[in-house]
């Protein structure tokens, strides 16, 4: 049983603080100029973007970058590694090129390969400038003292020679190309979403090895218990609805007209894409609206094949649920209050294939990510100690299909699973 | 042996409307602030939540938000001459519990004071004669203007969203609004809330006459707001579960939904809950707070140092933790001397109870808010001639009821039997056409020499410290102006076309289980110098200058309005002070 | 009902729970708004069958009791098919019976009628006496018959004396027991149905209050209308069936 609070503590009291190891590592490499206030600052920025802290720092530790958390995968537990300056428990005495290879090329000091829980598949598109700005930037975070054991995945999967054949079957290392028939802004946003803002990590479901499913990219991924929604062009179900100034408003503030970032989203708005420049946002946005290979772009903007309607006796009970539990937020035409209550009425995050982000939001309740632009933090009940599984199934379906809404009807079966899911977890 | 913790620029007693105003002025100020609260932490989704908030049972009649008796109460007696009794169980009035205090569970009712109100003493000495008023009233006046508040009742109302329609606009007297009212320097910030049908009705029937009847100020807003702070608020639903419930749609101004989500993102802001200030610590001079003392869930002992103490706790403990603490000198209801416990005040409230004929009036009473509702001033303040009257004071006069909650709101004629069928016929036939609006009256209650609050010789807390004392009883002031106003709104309820109009005039004596309302005022007052009063205009206390004393605690008597708009104009007052004043050269701000 | 036992883990990285020895056994709040995945707490429903607290004995009486205070009409069912008596059997069975929550430290002295309840005795106690009294009354006056037993005009007779006084009661004043089994039955009979009574909300369809709605909009300007919406409880919605 996956239990992330157990883990946190363990890694909690693993934790070491050593004072001898308080002075900062000295960068000696070409290349990393420890007075290159620019340089660092750019360093910070990317982190920033990259949202290394997500995996590398601890919550609540106080730590940054001393690593310890835990991270899912479909095959166990990873722990991320330290990447504070610390000489021996952290990344201090590496050189400059073996932290840029662990970044463009998967491989760690020895040469070993990582886990490609460590996104290097899309970090592999930045330059080398900007690996090392990187590099300057942690060379000036605080050094502790933290041992950590990256390999918990159980036998085979954590035999890290297998990773070769991965890396053969699912890695195309290389630096960004621009396409010179594109803007700036749009190489940009490209070079943004697909590098190290590795929103694919999440956003694109995975084959059975765990890679990107290349063919379906960005067209959503169930992870943690949650639904990471399809960010394609699709009218429905993607970001089609959305204008560029709804996109850019959402990563930064966590909120825009018809919606509000919550769970895993709201952590990485949170810390990364709310600190993003405006340029920045606009320039994810553009490429976003605008990103080869989605099938919404293609020539005859087919519509998905509509899902059958669902059950009218199923709908008229969804229908009364709603009224009664969810009206008096989300409203009975479903249009909710901006910035306070989302909108559900032609929301793609209710038309996802997958309903794993709807069914949790409804069973456990759901706090929206509080930013300096939008601090409110407006919160939803959780409503499983109210509804049965029946129930849930009926309003989820009714709010997926109602006002212009269209998706597969879920059960009352489907909730119980979910529900069984989620109560294994403490998030 | 307390634990001595890292201090603080400023510790704060509670975390409520005053406390959270004032920490977030603070910390924007640059100062590192804790606030130390007695209940916990409070939250729309999981405390409020839709699926379970509306519960009369739960929370109107068994009190859930409200602090336990167990934990803390006071003792009663009308008058010196009995034994003070405690409160076992809440009644007259309600104290709060937990990060929001009452402004979780109020109606949201947000009036602004009368000019006159602040000058009580002086504008009615000036118009009838110092005769006029009752040799044993202790009314004074505040030390502070309408005019120096106004800025600040407009902060607090943009803070909250404020839904009304203005009366008074900069001296230009709006149809529609309170054409008493002082002149405000802007509209509200949303519009009036709309009405249900005894609430229209009453307008008409008010406006037939001769009166001006307006729209209640309400904390209920009438639609989506984002304040100041970027705060946002919903709209509310009229669901007709307000006061003493929470809110489960962020339609009700409260800490919690207007400035505790902006405050507690600061990182130079703490707030510590389930922990209870068992009194606050003074120097060997006595004239210096060194911070408070406050103890766990454990029983474990904390002391917190800082260079600033805000109490901005309930009324009445405001008062007893100044008495606790030795701040000032207790009230002696003998010699009059001491400040500390006197003009102890609550309010007058009174109704009528309006029958209608339920085959043509159908009021559904469910559909309401917390502030919803007509009024009209004509008999409030000095608003109206008392000189034939032989009293002073008033009240706004409304037709505000906020629910249709069954066990609550139940009322029936006069002579119907109390139990069997005839009961059951006639809660089914006056159920939906009744009026009942228990705060129809809404008088003042002013001060006078023998009521006060003081240590209880008895009865004693947990941790052993005394209950604070209420002496309190109706005088015949207050009695008569409570069966005037009462005979206006009956007369209103008549021309609205009632079969039957049952009079509830507020009488003595004061009975401590009789609900009327929490506005519980005074005994830390405010006034222009240390001989009749507690604290300064700037609520800074006389004795201990880097302590401030915030809250109702402060009203040296109660006019005949809600008095939560003022309490937010003056932690808003005492704020700007703190900030351009005292943190500048810290010391009393006013010598007298 | 004081609840003791509230969910108040706070999971959330913002908030801080600090457990050393150093700090204050308190929440200490920073951050952010703290947050609980899926906490809630609501109310726990009554289930019904069995007595919690009455005895049999004591059961039937009130039941016996509720069904005249409450009679059955075309209006509504009878107090006791509406669960008053199981209303009242679960709330003397949990804090409220016992005034948890009350401030209950002595000295215990009489007072002044405005100065409230002063007796230590709590609601569980004060039935149980009072009705082992009434019991005896009953006896006393109609033939050895207790209460359960008198007919229904008999038993509105020593209704009526308790309410008036002229019944008296061993040990227990009259008045302020009928005064207690009056509001409780009555506050059953008008509660949400969770808590027991108000079986099916037959209170609220006969009186129309449609309960546990929340959001009127649609309604507030529809004067002087009757507004059909049939009434649903906390966890009750009969219009939430397939």
């Amino acid at each position: 049983m996956r239990n992330r609070q157990t883990t946190l503590r363990r890694a909690l009291r693993a934790l070491l603080l050593s004072s001898s190891s308080c002075l900062p590592a000295v960068a000696l490499a070409a290349g990393i100029d420890g007075q290159n206030f620019n340089q660092i600052e750019h360093g910070r920025y990317l982190t920033i973007v990259g949202d290394c802290a997500a995996c590398h720092t601890l919550p609540g530790s106080g730590h940054d970058f001393a690593g310890g958390r835990a991270l899912e995968t479909p095959f166990g537990d990873l722990v991320a590694p330290n990447i504070t300056p610390d000489r021996v428990t952290g990344i201090g005495a590496w050189t400059d090129d073996e932290f840029i290879n662990s970044l463009t090329k998967g491989t760690g000091r020895g040469g070993e390969r990582l886990f490609p829980a460590m996104p290097y598949t899309y970090y592999a598109k930045i330059s080398r400038d900007d690996a090392l700005a990187i590099r300057a930037y942690l060379n000036t975070v605080p050094p502790v003292h933290n041992e950590v054991n990256p390999d918990r995945l159980p036998f085979p999967f954590s035999i890290r020679a297998n990773l070769a054949v991965w890396d053969y079957l699912f890695f195309k290392p290389g630096e960004f190309q621009p396409d010179t028939h594109k803007s700036a802004e749009w190489n940009r946003g490209a070079l943004l979403t697909e590098g190290l803002g590795h929103c694919g990590l999440c956003h694109t479901p995975k084959n059975i090895f765990g890679g990107d499913d290349t063919a379906r990219a960005m067209q959503g991924y169930a992870l943690q218990g949650w639904f990471a929604p399809d960010l394609t062009n699709d009218p429905r179900r993607g970001l089609g609805s959305w204008s560029l100034e709804d996109i850019a408003t959402y990563l930064k503030s966590g909120h825009n007209k018809t919606t509000a970032a919550t769970g895993l989203m709201a952590e990485q708005i949170d810390r990364s894409t709310s600190k993003l420049s405006d340029a920045d946002l606009k320039a994810i946005a553009t490429y976003l609206k605008d990103r080869p290979g989605d099938p919404a772009n293609a020539a005859q903007n087919q519509q998905p094949a509509p899902s059958p309607a669902p059950d009218q006796t199923v709908m008229k009970a969804g229908q009364q649920v709603y009224a009664d539990e969810c009206a008096g937020c989300h409203k009975a035409d479903g249009k909710g209050i901006a910035g306070l209550f989302p909108t559900l009425a032609g929301a793609p995050t209710v038309q996802q294939r997958d309903p794993a982000s709807l069914l949790h939001v409804v069973l456990r309740g759901a706090i929206s990510v509080a930013t300096p632009t939008a601090p409110t933090g407006a919160a939803m009940p959780a409503f499983s100690w109210l509804l049965t599984n029946a129930q849930t199934a009926a309003v989820v379906t009714y709010i997926r299909n109602s006002w212009g809404n269209n998706a597969p009807a879920v059960s009352a079966d489907d909730v119980g699973k979910t529900r069984g899911n989620l109560a294994e977890r403490s998030d | 042996m307390a634990k001595r913790l890292p201090p603080k620029d400023v510790a704060i007693i509670g975390l409520g409307w005053t406390a959270s105003i004032l920490a977030n002025e603070l910390t924007d100020a640059g100062l590192d602030v804790v606030a130390v609260e007695r209940g916990p932490w409070r939250n729309t989704a999981t405390d409020f939540s839709i699926s379970y908030m509306q519960d009369e049972l739960r929370y109107r009649i068994q009190h859930e938000l409200f602090l336990r008796p167990a934990q803390m109460s006071v003792t009663f007696r009308n008058n010196a001459s009995q034994t003070a009794l405690p409160v076992r169980n809440w009644g007259a009035f309600m104290l709060g519990n937990g990060v929001g205090g009452a402004g979780v569970h109020w109606n949201a009712e947000t009036w602004r004071f009368l000019p006159s109100d602040f000058v009580t003493k002086s504008h009615l000495t000036q118009r009838y004669g110092a005769n006029f008023l009752p040799a044993d009233m202790t009314v004074q006046d505040w030390g502070v203007s309408y005019d120096d508040l106004e800025p600040h009742y407009d902060e607090f109302e943009y803070l909250c969203g404020t839904s009304g329609q203005a009366g008074n606009l900069k001296g230009a007297i709006q149809d529609g609004g309170n054409p008493f009212e002082g002149a405000r320097s802007r509209p509200y910030p949303t519009p009036p809330m709309k009405q249900g049908y005894g609430h229209a009705l009453f307008a008409e029937a008010a406006k037939q006459l001769g009166y001006k009847p307006f729209p209640q100020p309400s904390g209920n807003l009438s639609q989506a707001y984002t304040n100041p702070l970027g705060v946002s608020l919903g709209q509310c639903t009229f669901c007709g579960f307000c006061e003493w419930f929470g809110c489960a749609n962020y339609s009700k101004a409260s800490p919690q939904t207007t400035i505790l989500p902006v405050l507690l993102r600061k990182s130079n802001f703490e707030a510590r809950t389930e922990c209870e200030v068992t009194r606050i610590n003074v120097d060997s001079t006595g004239k210096r707070a060194t911070g408070i003392t406050y103890v766990d869930t454990s029983g474990e002992e904390f002391e917190q140092p800082a260079d600033l103490v805000l109490l901005c706790a309930f009324q009445v403990f405001n008062v007893q933790l100044l008495l606790i603490s030795g701040i000032g000198a207790p009230y002696d209801p003998q010699t009059g001397n001491g400040q500390i416990g006197r003009n102890f005040t609550h309010q007058t409230v009174s109704a009528a109870l309006g029958f209608f004929d339920k085959d043509k009036y159908n009021f559904n009473p469910f559909v309401s808010a917390g502030s919803i509702g007509m009024c009209i001033d004509e008999f409030n303040g000095d608003n109206f001639d008392h000189g034939p009257l032989g009293f002073v004071g008033g009240g706004y006069i409304g037709q505000v009821q906020t629910n249709g909650r069954p066990i609550q709101i139940t009322a029936l004629p006069p002579d119907t039997l109390a139990w069997g069928s005839k009961w059951k016929q006639a809660l089914k036939d006056n159920y939906l056409s009744t009026i009942n609006c228990g705060a129809a009256c809404h008088g003042s209650f002013y001060a006078y020499r023998d009521t006060y609050l003081d240590l209880d010789p008895t009865y004693k807390d947990r941790f052993g410290r005394p209950l604070m004392r209420m002496t309190i009883d109706l005088h015949d002031n207050e009695i008569k102006m409570s069966a005037f106003l009462t005979d206006k709104y009956a007369e209103i309820l008549q021309k609205m076309g009632a079969k039957q109009v049952v009079k509830q005039p507020r009488k003595g004596p004061y009975d401590v289980t009789a609900y009327q309302t929490s506005h519980l005022c005074g005994g830390a007052i405010m006034g222009d110098n240390p001989r009749n009063s507690a604290v300064n205009r700037y609520l800074q206390s006389w004795d201990v200058p880097n302590l401030f004393v915030i809250g109702a605690s402060a009203f040296p008597q109660n006019p005949g309005y809600n008095p939560t708009g003022t309490v937010g104009a003056l932690a808003f007052w005492t704020a700007a002070a703190i900030r351009s004043q005292y943190l500048k050269s810290p010391g009393p701000l006013v010598h007298a | 009902m004081y609840r003791t036992n509230r969910r108040r883990l706070l999971g959330s990285s913002a908030v801080l729970l600090l457990l050393s020895a150093r700090a204050a056994r308190a929440t200490i709040i920073k951050g952010g708004l703290p947050w609980t995945p899926g906490a809630a707490d609501p109310p726990t429903a009554v289930t019904p069958g069995g007595w919690k607290y009455f005895t049999p004995q004591e059961a039937a009486t009130v039941e016996a009791f509720v069904d005249r205070l409450i009679p059955a009409d075309d209006l509504s069912p009878g107090g006791k098919d509406s669960g008053c008596a199981v209303y009242i059997d679960r709330q003397l069975a949990g804090p409220p019976g016992r005034l948890e929550g009350f401030y209950m430290s002595g000295p215990f002295q009489s007072g002044t009628k405005q100065q409230g309840l002063q007796s230590p005795v709590t609601p569980a106690q004060h039935y149980r006496k009072a009705l082992a009294a009434l019991d005896a009354a009953c006896r006393a006056k109609f033939g050895n018959r207790p209460f359960v037993d008198l007919t229904d005009a008999q038993k509105d007779e020593a209704i009526r004396g308790l309410e008036d006084g002229s019944l008296k009661l061993e040990g227990v004043d009259s008045q302020v027991f009928f005064k207690l089994i009056l509001t409780d039955t009555q506050t059953g009979f008008l509660a949400d149905p969770i808590y027991g009574g108000n079986r099916d909300m037959v209170s609220w369809k006969m009186i129309g209050f449609p309960g546990a709605h929340y959001d009127y909009r649609d309604w507030i300007d529809r004067h002087n209308e009757r507004i059909p919406l049939p009434p649903v409880g906390i966890n009750n919605h009969p219009n939430w069936s397939q």
